[in-house]
């Protein structure tokens, strides 16, 4: 492929055309624009384009795309029971539009606190918010998901405690959470313990005390994987003078479930994709994490902070940032740098929009509805709940066939039945995960109710 | 009593709460009360303090709060080693497609093939644009695709029987280097640039020692500097069995011009809301996808997308040696999916052209601005150029003070004191996106801000006039942490 001549080639993103080229040339005081590129030696430049499909327009891109999208099966025409560390809840129709606006979208970070006065005093409002659902005190400008949220709380808390190298984690944290954590300490010398369930789901708290000798911190995660309800109580009775994180993966379960602050956790922090952020195969999420106020100068990531302008008036700016890597580089508290900011401010504008009363009524018809369904299936002939402890909109189902099976069948249905138990972990091969939101309608979980018998019924044939 | 505009007095979104208004309407409960579904004493009390606003509130408080912050689409943002060019629409109408965003990430294979095979073509798409063998889209931001190289480098050298102590970094690097570095197990051992801002090879060899696991260089670096030597220098680390890290923050230098691999370039991330114009959303979601060579493919993140021969895809969790996950589920799909719009946009001649352009820009600014202002590296740049204050000083007057002189101009201030091998930095970046015009009204601005410092450097020192705030007490804010709202009591 021939190379095309920079001054006639054009594209709709790029303004500048051969005029203005030939004219900056000029001052410039070069004959063309690959002189600019001398630097670079010649055995390292390409001869040639690269091997890439395009230009295309707009009208291509959509059809091409389009396609794509409508390869999928998803909850855009399936009814889904999918959660598992990513749920789908009603979403506000402003805040979409909101966030179009170009200066939410295309601004950076907020680094000249001038001219970002919306985007630090939005951080600030969402760090507010998530103090107050926590109970904890100070809360950073967020961290990329829920898993690696975990990583920097491991992290924070090894920080606490010099000699100490063993930490602590549920076996009913997320799994992908927990293998996150390995991978993100693998060369940092840390020991992980993981421990396991009692027969109601809930962590084993024998096993937990047994495990916290020589300790730093422990996590578990609540609701945790299977659904269930910690009673945190217990677990911070368990665990005197380790650092107790407390791991969130469906945040909206914070509007209705007495918040980590306060029972005594030192660090909350898990996965902000429930606050109205669409599931999106997994990202863009928003990782949050509060902390208590003495934890604050070991928090990783932006935090902003109130301050004054010179003629008095109340403003934001980013603050403490002798923790961050641009200053402190290799020593500091993480090397976040971009986090998620568009996303907190989504879940800013999820929360003020839902407010006191709004958080309460999703999380209540939430738990409410996933009751109602889980005290339906139990009723079938044949389905079992593997974890009798309380639930708030996720639990775990038991049939006497392959989950995989089921689920193909519940498919079939139109019916996006759930996750797969035993792809996580051994011995759960019948067992699958049926997450439920206030976007359920009765009709919906009765439908299910009548799928699942049915294809256990099949599946008897 | 003064007046002040009400724009600058927009209050906290709990200062608008009234007891009583809603922003919402749920569907009316449609089971029956499921009684007793959890213990009472697991039930909180209501959430202290939330707010209580209707949406006419929230959209007043969001709108009036986003007109206090500039942005790519209101103007040029010409902040170095930040590639803040034009986010195009059509990235966002396809990200928005019903099929990805209500996909879910623990969906089985066959019911997402759409995502895999989009996920297979950006994988193919960033092969070829690196000149590498394989790439992995884990990474959600810059740093933490650099953590993922470091952490490959770490297990492979782990895997031959030393995973050794020291990686090196040049003095002008970003920050995210040796934090990355040491998050990853390492001790950072600093090279001194030399009087180009490059790296001397005999710099190089006389510190690459049996216990340096790799190198981390910004290419072109942090001044804009090509390092000419780049070939010799990944020979001299791979002689010694040690590698060649790239970090690709300013790949829109050589977007199609050149390619990392080419270059012996070992691991590189590529931060895809810089170069592939993903929105940076005032600070993030980002996307840091990481190519590796061939030596480095077995230690790539779990899982990788896999085409098989009849055309369908899969997630492949069987790398052995694998480094692990680095993050839950796939990334930040969502933005590879607006990148991946972006690159079939551009196309082979789109993306050499941004190259061009990127870099005839900031040798525009270069040249209208080098006549007032220091140029502290002569050495010819490519995608953005670094000044400093040096011609400022002799009247008292900062690279900050010029920056915030700037607003009152119109224009964000480009990135300052940075790199830090620079004294009184200013780093300018204005992308393949800025038509001559902005740039000529930019470089008027920093021409006329030049004149001020000389003839009334008061009304530079004391800038920004115009903005919604002024300068910011920013000690106050550090001593005594304000970090959330409190209620009066």
């Amino acid at each position: 492929m021939a190379l095309p001549d920079p001054l006639t080639s054009q594209h709709r993103y790029i303004p500048n055309a051969s005029e203005d080229v030939r004219e900056m040339l000029d001052v410039i005081g070069v004959d063309s624009i690959d002189r600019l590129f001398d630097t670079i030696p010649d055995a390292v430049k390409l001869d040639r384009l690269l091997d890439v499909p395009g230009p295309w327009s707009e009208i291509e891109t959509r059809r091409w795309f389009r396609a794509l999208a409508a390869k999928n099966k998803t909850a855009a025409d399936h009814t889904s029971f999918l959660g598992g560390g990513a749920y789908a809840h009603y979403q506000p129709a402003c805040i979409d539009q909101l966030l179009l606006r170009a200066e939410w979208l295309t601004a950076y970070t907020p680094y000249q606190p001038e001219v970002s006065q919306g985007t630090l005093q939005s951080i600030f409002e969402y760090q507010t918010h998530q103090c107050m659902l926590t109970a904890l005190d100070v809360a950073n400008a967020s961290l990329y998901d829920g898993s690696t949220a975990l990583c920097e709380g491991v992290l924070l808390a090894e920080r606490l405690h010099k000699n100490k190298t063993k930490v602590v984690i549920a076996k009913s944290v997320h799994p992908h959470y927990r293998e996150t954590v390995r991978t993100y300490v693998q060369n940092l010398g840390l020991e992980i313990v993981e421990v396991g369930w009692k027969a109601d789901g809930r962590v084993d708290l024998t096993e937990l005390r047994g495990a916290t000798e020589g300790a730093f911190a422990v996590a578990i995660q609540s609701p945790n994987f299977f659904g269930v309800v910690e009673d945190y109580d217990a677990i911070v009775e368990a665990t005197e003078g380790l650092t107790r994180i407390a791991v969130v993966a469906e945040a909206t379960s914070l509007g209705i479930l007495t918040p980590p602050g306060a029972h005594g956790f030192d660090i909350c922090l898990g996965e902000g994709q429930a606050w109205g952020v669409p599931p999106q195969f997994g990202g863009p999420y928003v990782g949050f994490m509060v902390v208590r106020d003495a934890l604050k100068r070991h928090m990783p990531g932006r935090l902003v902070g109130e301050t004054v302008d010179v003629d008095g008036r109340r403003a934001y700016v980013l603050t403490l940032a002798t923790r961050e890597q641009h200053i402190r580089r290799g020593k500091a508290t993480s090397n976040i740098c971009t986090n998620e900011a568009l996303i907190a401010l989504a879940a800013n504008m999820y929360l003020s929009l839902m407010g006191k009363e709004g958080l309460r009524e999703v999380a209540l018809q939430s738990m409410q509805k996933a009751n109602y369904l889980r005290n339906r299936l139990a009723q079938i002939a044949g389905v079992e709940l593997p974890f009798a402890g309380p639930v708030y909109n996720e639990f775990a189902v038991r049939t006497p066939f392959l989950a995989r099976e089921i689920l193909a069948d519940l498919e079939h249905e139109k019916i996006l039945g759930g996750i797969a138990l035993g792809d996580f972990y051994e011995g759960f091969n019948n067992d699958f995960l049926v997450a439920v939101t206030e976007l359920h309608t009765r009709e919906q979980l009765d439908h299910f109710v009548a799928a699942l018998s049915a294809a256990i019924a099949r599946e008897r044939r | 009593m003064t007046t002040e505009p009400k724009m600058n007095r927009e209050g906290l979104i709990f200062e608008h709460s009234k007891k009583g208004r809603r922003g919402y309407k749920l569907p009316a409960l449609d089971v029956p009360d499921q009684e007793l579904a959890i213990p009472a004493s697991l039930v909180r009390d209501e959430i202290a303090n939330e707010v209580e606003v209707s949406e006419v509130d929230v959209i007043r408080h969001f709108t009036r709060l986003s007109k206090l912050n500039v942005s790519i689409d209101a103007g040029l943002y010409p902040l170095g080693s930040c590639t803040m060019k034009h986010n195009p629409r059509i990235n966002e109408e396809i990200a928005r497609t019903p099929g990805f965003a209500q996909s879910h990430p623990l969906q089985p294979d066959h019911q997402v093939q759409g995502n895999l095979e989009l996920l297979w073509w950006l994988e193919q798409t960033l092969k070829e644009i690196f000149g590498m063998p394989r790439v992995t889209l884990q990474p959600v931001a810059g740093a933490h695709g650099e953590l993922t190289g470091i952490l490959m480098v770490h297990k492979a050298l782990a895997k031959s029987g030393n995973a050794r102590k020291y990686i090196l970094i040049p003095d002008s690097a970003h920050g995210t280097n040796p934090a990355s570095a040491a998050f990853a197990g390492y001790e950072i051992k600093e090279l001194k640039s030399n009087n180009r801002g490059t790296v001397d090879l005999s710099v190089l060899e006389a510190a690459v020692t049996e216990d340096v696991a790799a190198l981390m260089i910004t290419v072109p670096n942090t001044l804009g500097v090509f390092e000419r030597e780049i070939k010799a220098m990944a020979d001299i680390l791979h002689a010694k069995g040690a590698y060649l890290y790239c970090d690709g923050a300013n790949l829109n230098a050589y977007l199609g011009i050149a390619r990392p691999g080419d270059m012996g370039i070992d691991v590189i991330h590529s931060n895809l809301h810089k170069t592939f114009s993903t929105p940076h959303g005032g600070g993030g979601p980002g996307a840091g996808p990481v190519g590796v060579s061939e030596r480095l493919v077995p230690f790539i993140p779990t899982p990788t997308v896999e085409r098989r021969d009849d055309g369908s895809f899969y997630l492949d969790f069987g790398h052995p040696d694998s480094i692990g996950r680095m993050r839950a589920f796939n990334g930040n799909f969502n933005v590879l999916v607006r990148a991946l719009t972006y690159m079939r946009s551009m196309g082979p001649d789109g993306m050499r052209r941004i190259a061009q352009i990127a870099v005839l820009n900031a040798n525009y600014i270069r040249a209208r601005l080098k006549g007032s202002y220091h140029l502290p590296y002569d050495a010819p740049s490519l995608h953005e150029v670094v000044f400093s204050d040096k011609n400022q000083t002799a009247k008292d007057v900062h690279t900050l003070d010029i920056a915030k002189r700037l607003m009152d101009y119109g224009f964000h201030p480009p990135t300052i004191y940075f790199p830090l091998i620079v004294s009184g930095a200013l780093m300018i970046e204005p992308t393949e996106s800025e038509p001559k015009e902005e740039l000529d009204a930019f470089c008027d601005a920093m021409l006329a801000i030049a004149r001020e410092c000389d003839e009334r450097p008061e009304l530079v020192r004391t800038a920004p006039h115009t903005t919604p705030v002024r300068r910011l007490d920013e000690a106050r804010a550090a001593r005594q942490p304000i970090l959330k709202w409190n209620p009066a009591p």
